[in-house]
């Protein structure tokens, strides 16, 4: 009989749902439809295989990373299963690399000590100490990069932030999380529009998110519209620039809210420049990262201009 | 045959949920009550609903469907709002072709929730 192991302990499920083997061992996950619907009880299996009709409704990027319904699953092999995600892991880190990307925004690499998996525009936590730690992005691309690589931009009398400009140097070690979100491409129909847009330090996920898809052959329209209050706020826009020359399906729009710029810039707000050229998005994809307003906002505005819930990615900080 | 089959099942919930949801935050009546919501949660709770309205597997009580709306009950919903949300059920199934006695059913199982739902 297939047992469920959780927490170091392992149950035998009988003929139960994953859910009711837990529940019953006095494990507490929150429910609610006990049918597969309301998507209430998700939890991560760690290993073992998942009957598909465990994963049915799910979004891709929830499937891809072991996602799985408990009150419906009634598994045919020993599976172990994590309650609230890997991200839960920590790694030791060297940091190998700091530059400023502009003159708010650091770039920093780092190189974990042990194999760490993870896909590009998920995020990690970094910790300042046991009690302090703060999520970034990641902008690398597993099969691309040898390095994870953050974009931290520059909070006034930020904990966080003071600590890494003023302290955090090249060569120092550092805790991490394992990597979580389900901000990131999923391989498969290449032919698919996708739309991106990000504000501020919000273009870290999304540049791992376009390497990757560029990677996996992508074929159908990738554009990217990153948004800021003007010209100085941008950064990567060499490597932008030079992804948009070797690949004509990429396209890199910078945006400018306030103040008008050179012809290089669109002028007006991210989201509604990127929906005024882009106005039926039946069948695209779509990430939004950064500011949680605009995120909200261009979740709703995206739907209604014809893109399926499925399809809509988000990522607000 | 049970009105979800006849329906369509899944399939037929996978393809109104967008549908439905559409016209929910189009509809001026409604619309305030899901500024600011996040909406890949709200897209499996949209799907709850409907599978529920179809027929569907589900094991909701009364008391959940109280629970799950006493802070919008807070916040003035109401009947007025409650019956914008049964022309948009009906406008989504009408626009999937489903048959006018289906939609009469799928129509009655979802009034039957209205009390729980505006916490009566």
């Amino acid at each position: 009989m297939p047992k469920v192991i959780y927490g170091g302990q392992s149950y035998e499920c009988g003929d139960q749902s994953v859910l009711d083997c837990l529940t019953a061992q006095g494990i507490n996950i929150p429910s609610a439809c006990h049918s597969g619907i309301c998507q209430t009880c998700m939890i991560q299996a760690v290993s073992g295989n998942i009957p598909q009709r465990a994963q049915a409704g799910l979004k891709d990027t929830l499937a891809a990373q072991k996602y799985f319904l408990p009150c419906v699953c009634h598994p045919e092999e020993d599976i172990e299963v994590a309650l609230y995600g890997k991200g839960q892991l920590k790694f030791q880190a060297q940091v190998t690399c700091i530059e400023f990307l502009n003159a708010d925004i650091l770039g920093i690499r780092i190189k974990p000590a042990r194999p760490f998996e993870y896909k590009a525009g998920q995020f990690i936590s970094l910790f300042k100490d046991e009690a302090t730690a703060r999520c970034y992005s990641l902008a690398s691309v597993p099969e691309l990069d040898d390095e994870l690589f953050i974009n931290v931009r520059k909070v006034p009398n930020g904990q966080m932030t003071g600590w890494i400009f003023d302290t955090v140097r090249t060569g120092d070690t550092v805790t991490i999380s394992g990597a979580s979100g389900d901000c990131f491409y999923v391989p498969g129909k290449p032919e698919q529009n996708i739309l991106l847009i990000g504000t501020g330090s919000g273009l870290a996920p999304l540049y791992g998110i376009i390497r990757d898809a560029i990677r996996n052959g992508h074929t159908g329209c990738i554009s990217l519209y990153h948004g800021s209050l003007n010209t100085a706020g941008f950064y990567l826009v060499d490597a932008l620039r030079e992804l948009a020359r070797e690949h004509p399906n990429f396209k890199y729009v910078p945006c400018v809210s306030e103040g008008n710029a050179s012809q290089d810039y669109a002028t007006g707000m991210v989201a509604e420049v990127a929906l005024q050229n882009n106005p039926v998005l039946s069948g695209w994809r779509v990430y939004l990262c950064g500011n949680p307003d605009m995120v909200k906002s261009a979740q709703q505005k995206t739907f209604l201009a014809g893109a399926s819930l499925r399809e809509i990615f988000a990522d607000p900080f | 045959m049970s009105l979800y089959a006849e329906i369509g099942g899944e399939a037929a919930v996978n393809a109104a949920v967008d549908i439905f949801y559409g016209k929910v935050l189009k509809d001026d009546r409604i619309k305030h009550f899901f500024d600011g919501v996040d909406m890949s949660k709200q897209a499996a709770k949209q799907k709850a609903f409907l599978t529920v309205a179809f027929g569907g597997p589900n094991n909701y009580s009364g008391e959940d469907m109280r629970k799950g709306h006493a802070h919008l009950v807070a916040k003035g919903l109401n009947d007025t709002h409650f019956d914008a949300v049964m022309d948009n059920l009906g406008a989504t199934l009408t626009e999937l072709n489903v048959p006018g006695h289906l939609i009469a059913q799928a129509a009655a199982i979802a009034e039957s929730t209205r009390k729980d739902v505006l916490g009566k």
